[in-house]
């Protein structure tokens, strides 16, 4: 049975990858398993500095899923390229997928261009879809123009695949989708977290610090299926499906709808194994459904 | 080092207003310090929760948590024999090596492992709990009294009915002092109010934060270090989410990974 996947030219062992955010800098989780396993990890979102992120609380739990509001805490790219890329060099001998996040166009360029001179990196993952920091983040993900106007300034910058991570909160997701493959993304991802809020029944107040926070988990899986799906249709280049996956039938189910490749987010915060059982998974799925190459179902749902 | 591992609830006893001891069967070689935590999943609910161990050997784990919302209202309802998932071998515990705590004051480490000041007097350790930061105190009191310290124990409840762990700490041979908002035990007040006539070379404390801040207001006028147990709402509970994290004197941590136990020259309160 066949598990590899190809995005731009980079062939992966299998589809399943860690989600940007929900797995540290890898190290962590190798206390768990080998995580030489994985088709690949997305880092920690970075930005050009440091920095701290939001106030706590910075969590909420709702049914199948949670809210969180980190606010892309990371010590800066300088500090991720000398300190924490070194750190996963030593459990992870595969490449990377950096994930940039920026508030100002140049931002962007400047953090990718830092990753795009390492050679453990093999996709730059531009995250203009964050929706817990103010003035920048999702404002870029929102306009196909903004969007485009980061995906072309970047591609221009980089020599690695650039691949434009999208928010799910738009009107139309077409519509950016395609802004950024005719700026030169390489590929997108989709989806990051909804904008979502809990309140806290005693106090009548919202739990999380910043009010409205990113909605992720199980429950956010038939929006991101749903959009994979319509992007697939409206886009030729390669899709990394995000939102729910939490099994071997998810990601057969997000590559049915169009994904290459799938990122596995929340799961692994409640089930640090998550990822290895997924992948441990999959062929039994795939023996059970008689899927060779995992490969050829890639857009099946569409006729 | 963490672990995954399934555990059977052995008892699951109610012990005050709202308060249960839980003990659970199952493999225990991760936890290594008193003040580490399990992360324990739940049937339904997302996201696991966080309980301090109490106490633990080597088949066993006792946790004592407080009915506060859905998910410690399942684990009340356990009557035995249930199977839970677990994180073990969570966060940073109490450090208690003297020499450590106390740099530069000639602390000495004898042989059998006990500690002392230069001229043999013992170190005098408070342990300060409120509520439900009570339990990780007690295998943290055991270590410290087996370490040599002489161990005095404050607690701090709203009310008579609330308290519990006094028996514990007394058993263990150590003077416990108990403190009630309300007065119906012990001294009348916050545990600072019982700590005004106790005089100790170090402190450790775990509980609400309006206390932490407390102790730790009253350390420095005194001029007393300590180690401090905090909480936050977690996402993973082993470092990966960023979700717990605070800012100190030495940078951002993670209460998760490089606390829950953080230094009172560290914190920002
Ligand atoms: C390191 C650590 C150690 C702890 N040790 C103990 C202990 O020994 N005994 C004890 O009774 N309690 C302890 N707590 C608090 C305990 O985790 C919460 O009371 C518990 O998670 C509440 O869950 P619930 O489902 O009943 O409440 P709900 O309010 O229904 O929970 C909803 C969500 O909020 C989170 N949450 C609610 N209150 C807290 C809180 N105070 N701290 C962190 N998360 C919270 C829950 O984990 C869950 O994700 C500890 C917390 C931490 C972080
Ligand atoms: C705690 C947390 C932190 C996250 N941080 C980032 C981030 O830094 N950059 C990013 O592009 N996405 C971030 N995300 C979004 C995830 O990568 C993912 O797109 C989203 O959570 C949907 O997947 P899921 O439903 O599997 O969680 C974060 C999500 C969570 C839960
Ligand atoms: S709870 Fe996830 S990093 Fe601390």
């Amino acid at each position: 049975m066949d598990m590899r996947v190809s995005l731009s030219g980079w062939t992966l062992d299998n589809p399943v990858i860690p989600a940007s955010g929900t797995y540290g800098f890898g190290y962590e989780f190798a206390q768990f398993y080998d995580i030489n396993i994985l088709g690949s990890i997305a880092l920690k979102g970075t930005t050009k500095d440091a920095r701290y992120g939001n106030p706590l609380p910075r969590i909420a739990e709702c049914r199948e899923g949670l809210i969180n509001a980190i606010g892309l805490q990371n010590p800066g790219v300088e500090k991720v390229i000398s300190e924490e890329l070194p750190r996963l060099r030593t459990v992870f001998k595969k490449k990377s997928i950096a994930n940039v996040s920026g508030f100002s166009v140049e931002d962007y360029v400047y953090t990718a261009s830092q990753f795009d001179q390492q050679e453990d990196i093999g996709i730059l993952e531009i995250n203009i879809s964050c929706p817990n920091v103010h003035g920048g983040g999702m404002a870029f993900g929102q306009k196909p123009e903004a969007a485009a106007e980061v995906c072309a300034a970047v591609k221009k910058a980089c020599r690695k695949p650039v691949y434009m991570k999208l928010s799910p909160n738009v009107t139309s997701i077409t519509e950016i989708a395609k802004a950024c493959e005719e700026a030169g993304a390489d590929g997108i991802v989709l989806i990051n977290t909804l904008l979502g809020m809990r309140i806290e029944p005693r106090t009548g107040k919202p739990i999380v610090s910043t009010g409205a926070a990113g909605f992720s988990g199980p429950a956010v899986k038939p929006i991101a299926v749903r959009m994979v799906y319509q992007v697939y249709e409206t886009v030729k280049c390669p899709i990394i499906g995000v939102g729910g996956i939490a099994t071997a039938d998810d990601v057969i189910e997000m590559m049915s709808a169009g994904a290459t490749a799938v990122e596995v987010g929340a799961a692994n915060l409640v089930d640090p194994y998550a990822c290895k059982n997924i992948i441990e998974e999959l062929p039994v799925k795939m023996e059970a459904y008689g899927i060779e190459r995992l490969s050829d179902i890639i857009g099946r749902a569409h006729v | 080092m963490y672990k995954k591992n399934i555990y059977e609830v052995k008892s699951n006893r109610r012990i005050a207003e709202d308060v249960y001891r839980m003990v659970l069967a199952g493999d225990t070689s991760y936890l290594t310090e008193p003040g580490q935590f399990v992360n324990i999943q739940l049937s339904g609910l997302y996201l696991r929760r966080p309980i301090s161990v109490c106490d633990w050997d080597g088949e066993t784990i006792t946790i004592i948590y407080k009915v506060v919302g859905t998910g410690t209202a399942m684990m009340a309802a356990m009557t035995g024999g249930e199977k839970l998932d677990l994180l073990t071998g969570l966060g940073n515990g109490f450090d208690t090596d003297f020499t450590r705590l106390l740099p530069g004051q000639g602390i000495l480490k004898k042989e059998d492992g006990t500690y002392s000041w230069p001229d043999g007097r013992s170190v005098k350790a408070a342990v300060i709990g409120g509520g439900v930061g009570v339990p990780p105190l007690y295998a943290l009191a055991k270590k410290l009294k087996k370490e040599g310290a002489e161990v005095v124990a404050v607690l701090g409840f709203n009310e008579e009915k609330q308290i519990f762990g006094y028996k514990d700490f007394a058993d263990l041979g150590i003077p416990v002092c108990i403190a009630t908002l309300d007065g119906s035990v012990g001294v009348k007040g916050f545990v600072t109010d019982a700590l005004k006539n106790i005089d100790f070379d170090f402190y450790f404390t775990c509980g609400p934060e309006p206390m932490l801040r407390a102790v730790h207001r009253l350390g420095k006028e005194r001029g007393v270090e300590g180690l401090l147990s905090f909480e936050a709402r977690m996402g993973c509970g082993f470092g990966a989410c960023m979700g717990c994290s605070c800012e100190t004197i030495a940078g951002t941590k993670r209460i998760c990974v490089d606390g829950p136990v953080m230094k009172s020259g560290e914190v920002i309160l």
